[in-house]
This record gives structure tokens, sequence and C-alpha cells, in this order.
């Protein structure tokens, strides 16, 4: 049984339809990579599973149990299984609480009254790679990159089994993402953590996912291991991705593939093929709609798929 | 002809606190000219946004600056007068915050904000909600007449921040001032930011001063790279000296920790051992000598200073191994 299951979930605010039909499956000890274009419904994909946005349609399974649409209540004991790591690191912190409180406020929520906070504060700084005396700050005392690193201490105190993490390292230079994501790789060795990542950081994916989804317009269009799509991805929505990423080489050639034309609208979804009007390899077939294809584990939504 | 249009000059800013006074900047002395791109790139808590908050002069309020100056075209911005430095933001000098959030009011549609930040215009409202809408739709924002009349909270993090950057333009300032301005956005449109600011570079002299973690993007966008390490500029140059020929150890580990670079799945990344020296507690000598592998009896003795090693280029370094090899 898949720890996580998400089948078919639709989103919409009023008349916009945000997320069209969005279905994965994250196994324990699995890292799982969502990327695709800014507005697509990433964050609204991990948090309509964590129950902090609406979803009006679909199913979302934690080791079997139906959590969408579930009360607070029955979703109480599960906070401490799913952790979520918010895109927004400053906004998501409560400005009047110190570092050390934010970050054992987890075991205060789930009642565990044995634990030594200050010495668990202690413990999760290290962890994250701050300085113990940070326990003693506030918010606006923090940069960028440190207040991330609390938002992922806070995280990690319960030991979770799943974490949706929404941009993890965005805000962090490389040595300290390095230190991150081999915290991260560690704790899915030692504890089995499965984990859900938002990162628009190519690089990161590709050292950190077993396997990823590429979201375009509210639905995924393609999925497969990461191996295999950094490899020989065959939606053009992936391929132009890929290809812009840049090099840490100013003298780089980079031969990038750009999508034509204007970001579609959510009001008036294009027909047929929904990338089509951007897609550099469009043709007159493209008028149909793709259905979602699998082949060998990859998944596909697009009528003239490339070849390499 | 190049021009100088900023000009940090030995700034030193403290932030006091219970612990006594963080040294957050120290000595910090670079320019910029005119239509110049210049990035920053550093460890995080580094000190980059202290010292954009210390150019544009919106520190927190336990900020102490001990001393230097900021010259914008000539002035220096720390002693003129609070209003004339207000009407200095947001028309010569635009900034993007590294937290949207500090940019966007959350209570206030997106519209409204950008009608209020055209207060010095004289162009009608209609006017200046056209202009609000092609900048979102500059910026690949869909449906901006609909967007306009939505909050901060209704749009994706990416948007927020791309509504950020179309507010700075929106001003043709002189000086563009962005701190992790990209770190929300998908590759591909990430190349189009770049390349719109290369284009406000080319068309109306816009000078950038660009804060990234990105190395990538630095190394696309940038002509020249200031690199900062616990409250010091260890090093600055024109991009290709940084990336091709680095000579601070600091630059070379963190170019080295890119995982850009390695395109086989890493289960480890390499990341620079050690700890980031205690800013309220400065060791003596090279700032960076306890993580420094290449560290020489002298790195404990004394500071070195920021000197140049290419006159023509400009590329100035901080560390005692540059004296070694001059000498030799
Ligand atoms: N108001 C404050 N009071 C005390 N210390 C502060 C305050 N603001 C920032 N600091 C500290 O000053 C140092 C520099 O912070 P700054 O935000 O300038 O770093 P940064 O280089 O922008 O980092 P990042 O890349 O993580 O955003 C950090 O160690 C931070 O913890
Ligand atoms: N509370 C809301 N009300 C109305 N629209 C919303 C709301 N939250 C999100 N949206 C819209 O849903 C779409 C998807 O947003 P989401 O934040 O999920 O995108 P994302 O893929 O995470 O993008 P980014 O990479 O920029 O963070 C966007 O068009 C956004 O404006
Ligand atoms: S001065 Fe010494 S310790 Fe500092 S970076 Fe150079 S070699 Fe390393
Ligand atoms: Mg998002
Ligand atoms: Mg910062």
């Amino acid at each position: 049984m898949s720890l996580l299951q998400v089948q078919d979930l639709k989103t919409s605010y009023g008349k916009v339809n945000v997320l069209a039909g969005v279905s994965f499956q994250v196994e324990p000890g699995e890292t799982y990579a969502l990327v695709g274009e800014s507005g697509s419904g990433k964050t609204t994909v991990i948090r309509a599973i964590a129950g902090l946005a609406p979803a009006q349609h679909g199913s979302v399974k934690f080791n079997g149990m139906e959590i969408r649409g579930a009360s607070e209540r029955k979703l109480r004991p599960l906070r401490k299984d799913i952790a979520m790591m918010f895109q927004d690191p400053v906004g998501s912190l409560s400005p009047r609480l110190t570092v050390g409180r934010l970050i054992t406020e987890p075991y205060k929520i789930q009642g565990m009254k044995d634990r030594d906070l200050n010495l668990e504060a202690k413990r999760l700084l290290e962890m994250v790679n701050l300085p113990s005396h940070f326990a003693d700050r506030f918010p606006y005392q923090l940069s960028g990159g440190q207040a991330r690193r609390v938002g992922v201490a806070r995280a990690l105190a319960l030991e979770p089994k799943l974490i949706l993490a929404d941009e993890p390292t965005a805000g962090l230079d490389v040595s300290v993402q390095g230190e991150l994501l081999n915290l991260l790789n560690d704790l899915r060795e030692r504890l089995g953590l499965a984990m859900v990542i938002i990162t628009h950081n190519l690089n990161v994916v590709r050292h950190v996912a077993d396997r990823m989804g590429i979201m375009y317009l509210g639905r995924l269009v393609e999925e497969g291991t990461t191996e295999e799509i950094f490899r020989a991805s065959r939606h053009p929505y992936t391929r132009c991705l890929l290809s812009a990423n840049s090099e840490p080489d100013p003298d780089a050639r980079l031969e990038r593939i750009a999508l034509k034309g204007e970001p579609p609208s959510l009001l008036t979804r294009p027909h047929g093929c929904e990338f089509r009007e951007r897609c550099p390899f469009a043709h007159s077939g493209c008028e149909r709609v793709p259905v979602w294809e699998v082949e060998n584990g990859h998944g596909l939504r697009c009528l003239a798929p490339l070849t390499s | 002809m190049t021009e100088v249009l900023l000009e940090i000059d030995n700034l030193s800013v403290d932030y006091e606190t219970g612990r006594g006074d963080l040294k957050a900047l120290r000595n910090i002395s670079f320019s910029l000219n005119k239509g110049e791109i210049v990035g920053i790139v550093g460890e995080s808590g580094c000190g980059k946004s202290t010292l954009i908050s210390s150019i544009l002069r919106l520190t927190a309020p336990n900020t102490r600056f001990r001393e230097g100056e900021v010259r914008f075209k000539g002035r220096n911005l720390l002693n003129i007068s609070e209003q004339d430095m207000r009407s200095l933001r947001g028309s010569d000098i635009s900034i993007v915050f590294q937290d949207p959030m500090q940019t966007h009011n959350p209570v206030l549609t997106i519209g409204r904000q950008m009608l209020d930040i055209q207060h010095r215009s004289s162009a009608t409202k209609a006017e200046k909600l056209h202009r609000a809408a092609e900048m979102l739709s500059a910026v690949g924002i869909p449906d901006p007449q609909a967007r306009l009349k939505q909050f901060p909270h209704e749009f994706s993090g990416g948007m927020r921040q791309r509504i950020a950057i179309a507010m700075a333009l929106m001003s043709e300032p002189d000086l563009l001032i962005a701190d992790e301005p990209t770190t929300a956005l998908d590759a591909t449109l990430e190349v189009q930011i770049i390349e719109h600011l290369r284009s406000l570079q080319q068309d109306m002299n816009c000078a950038v001063l660009f804060i990234s973690h990105h190395l990538g993007v630095i190394a696309e966008l940038c002509d020249r790279v200031v690199v900062m390490y616990a409250g010091a500029v260890v090093e600055s140059g024109d991009v290709r000296e940084i990336f091709g020929n680095p000579k601070h150890p600091y630059t070379r580990r963190l170019i080295d920790c890119d995982p850009g670079h390695i395109k086989e799945r890493a289960r480890v990344l390499p990341t620079i051992p050690g700890e980031v020296p205690d800013l309220a507690n400065l060791p003596k000598g090279c700032i960076f000598r306890e993580r420094c592998d290449q560290a020489m009896p002298r790195c404990t003795a004394s500071v070195p200073p920021l000197q140049t090693i290419a006159e023509i280029t400009g590329h100035r370094a901080a560390c005692w191994l540059n004296h070694e090899e001059m000498a030799s």
C-alpha cells in the first residue's frame, strides 16, 4: 500500500479551476518532486493534501485512510505523521514567538509534556546547523535562509513519516542547501521518511528525488523516475523547462527551447491540448484532448511525444 | 564611458543584541557603475539583506551605523533627510525584497497597490490601471485585468514575486536592487526575467544590484560579482574571473558546492564543513580561517586586507595566499 495516494484531486476558487485532476502516489521512504510552471498549482496540491486548501473533488489517502475533507479531530493525530514546510518562511512563523518556542511548539500541540523543551530546541537547531543561542531570537532577527532552516527544524520535530516541503531550499546558499539535502537523505535512510518536495531548482531535484511529476495548468503532464526524465523526457513542456536551467559558468552555451506566447488564462482554458498554444512542437492533431497514458511507469499527456 | 552610480565606502553596521553587538557588516566597499549589473553572493546570514536595507535606510530598530558612507550619484544617503530618502526610494532607486510580503499589503488588492505606487504620475486612473495590467502581463501573469482585483494571498508564490518585480520597475529607476527575486520562479520564467532585466539595462541604462544563491543565474546575468562571507567582502571582480579564476578559498568552495556541476545523482552533496563564526564574538585573523583548508600561521595573526590582484580587471580578494603568490 502506498503511503500517500492522491487521486483525481480538483480544486477551484470560484469559477477558476486551479487543479483539474491531479493523481500521484508516494511510497514509504520515497521522495517525489513536483515541478512545473509558477502558478500551475503545486502549492495548492500539497496544501490540499494537508487540509489547508479546499479540494472539491478526488481522494487523498494516507496509509489507506481517506483524509480529504476530514475533520480536524480526525486529522489531529495525523499532524504528527505529516509535516509541512511552507513556501514563505518568514510569513509562516508567528512573529511574537522565539525560535525556541516555535520549533518546540509541535510537542505542545501533540500534548507531549514529558519532553525537555530546551534540550529539544538545542537538538533541532543543531540538526539544521544553527547555533543554540538562536533559540532566543525572534523571526525578524533571522536572515531569509535562517528562517527557512527554522521552518525545517519545526517540521522535523516530531519525526514525521511524510514531509510536504514547499521550496525547502529556496534562499539557502549552495553549501547550506547541500547540508539540508544531506540531512533529509539521511533521515530517509534511517527513518524511512517519505517526502513530496516542490522546487524550482532542477539541480536539487536531480539529487533528491526518486520520481518526479511535471505540472502545467493544474495537471500533471509527465511523470517518471528522475533519472529517466532528465535523460529522456518526452513531453515538450518538460523539455522546455529542463533546457531553461542555467549553468554556473558565464561562458556556457545553452541550447534553450523557448516556450511560445503567454501563459494561458485559467478563466478560459485552451481547447485541445492545453499546452498547444505554447508548444514549439505542436501540430494540427494537437487540437484533440490528450489523455494520460502510462508506459513502463512513465506517465505522459501528449499527442506527439518526443523521442530523443 | 563608465560613471559611478552607487558607492559603498567602508560601511560598518552592527545589530545591538542581548549578547552584545553583532558586527553584521564590516568595512564593506564596492561600487556600481551606471547601467551595470552586479551580483552579490555569499553564505546564508552573511549580511546581504542587511547591506541593502542599509543602502535604503530601511533597517531594523536595533541597527547601528558605525562608520562609512553610501553614496548615490555622489550624495551620501546616510545623512540626507528622511524626506529626500523617501523620494529617492521608489523613483531613482527601486527594491524587490527577499520576502514579497514586505512589498505587498495583505489587505489591499494588487490593483490598488499598483495605483498607489504611481502617485507621482499625472496620468488618469484608467491610464494607470492600463499600465498596471501591462506590467503584470510583461512578467507573465495571465488575465491581468481580472487579476488586478485580487488580493496578494490569491496569487502563487512566484506570481507575488513577479508582481514585486513589476512594481519595482514601474518607476523606471536608475538603480534596481533585487534580493533573491527569482527563488519562486520556474526555470523558464527565470530566464524570461533575466532577459527582461538585460533589456532594461540596454534600453534604459538601469543598473541592477542582484542578490542570489543561484550561481547559474549570477553567471548568466551579471557583469561583476561581489562575494561576501560573515559580514565582509572577501572577493570581487568580473564575473568570468570569479567563476573561472577565483582567488579566495571561500569562493572556490562555494562554486564547488553548486550541485549544478554534478550531473549524476549524488547521495551526499558537497558542503563547507564547520560553522560561520559568531559575529558577536569575532575570531582573530582571517574570518574564514576556521573553515579554510589552506590556512597558514599568518592567517591567525592578522586579517588579510581586501587587495587588488589585477589592476585592469579590478579583481580583488582578501586572502593571504595571494600575497604569498605575489611575493614569490
Ligand atoms: N534585527 C536583527 N537583530 C539581530 N540580528 C540580526 C537582525 N537581522 C539580521 N540579523 C543577523 O544578521 C546576520 C545577517 O543577516 P542578513 O539578513 O543580512 O543575511 P543574508 O546574507 O541576507 O542571509 P540570507 O541569504 O539567509 O537571506 C544574520 O546572522 C542574522 O541572523
Ligand atoms: N486562495 C486563493 N484564492 C484564489 N486563487 C488562488 C488561491 N490560492 C491560489 N490561487 C491560484 O491558484 C493557482 C495556483 O497557485 P499555486 O500557489 O498552487 O501555484 P504554484 O504552482 O505553487 O506556483 P509557484 O511556483 O509560483 O509557487 C494560481 O493561479 C493562484 O493565483
Ligand atoms: S587568509 Fe588564510 S585562512 Fe583566510 S582564506 Fe586565505 S588562506 Fe584561508
Ligand atoms: Mg507555490
Ligand atoms: Mg537575505
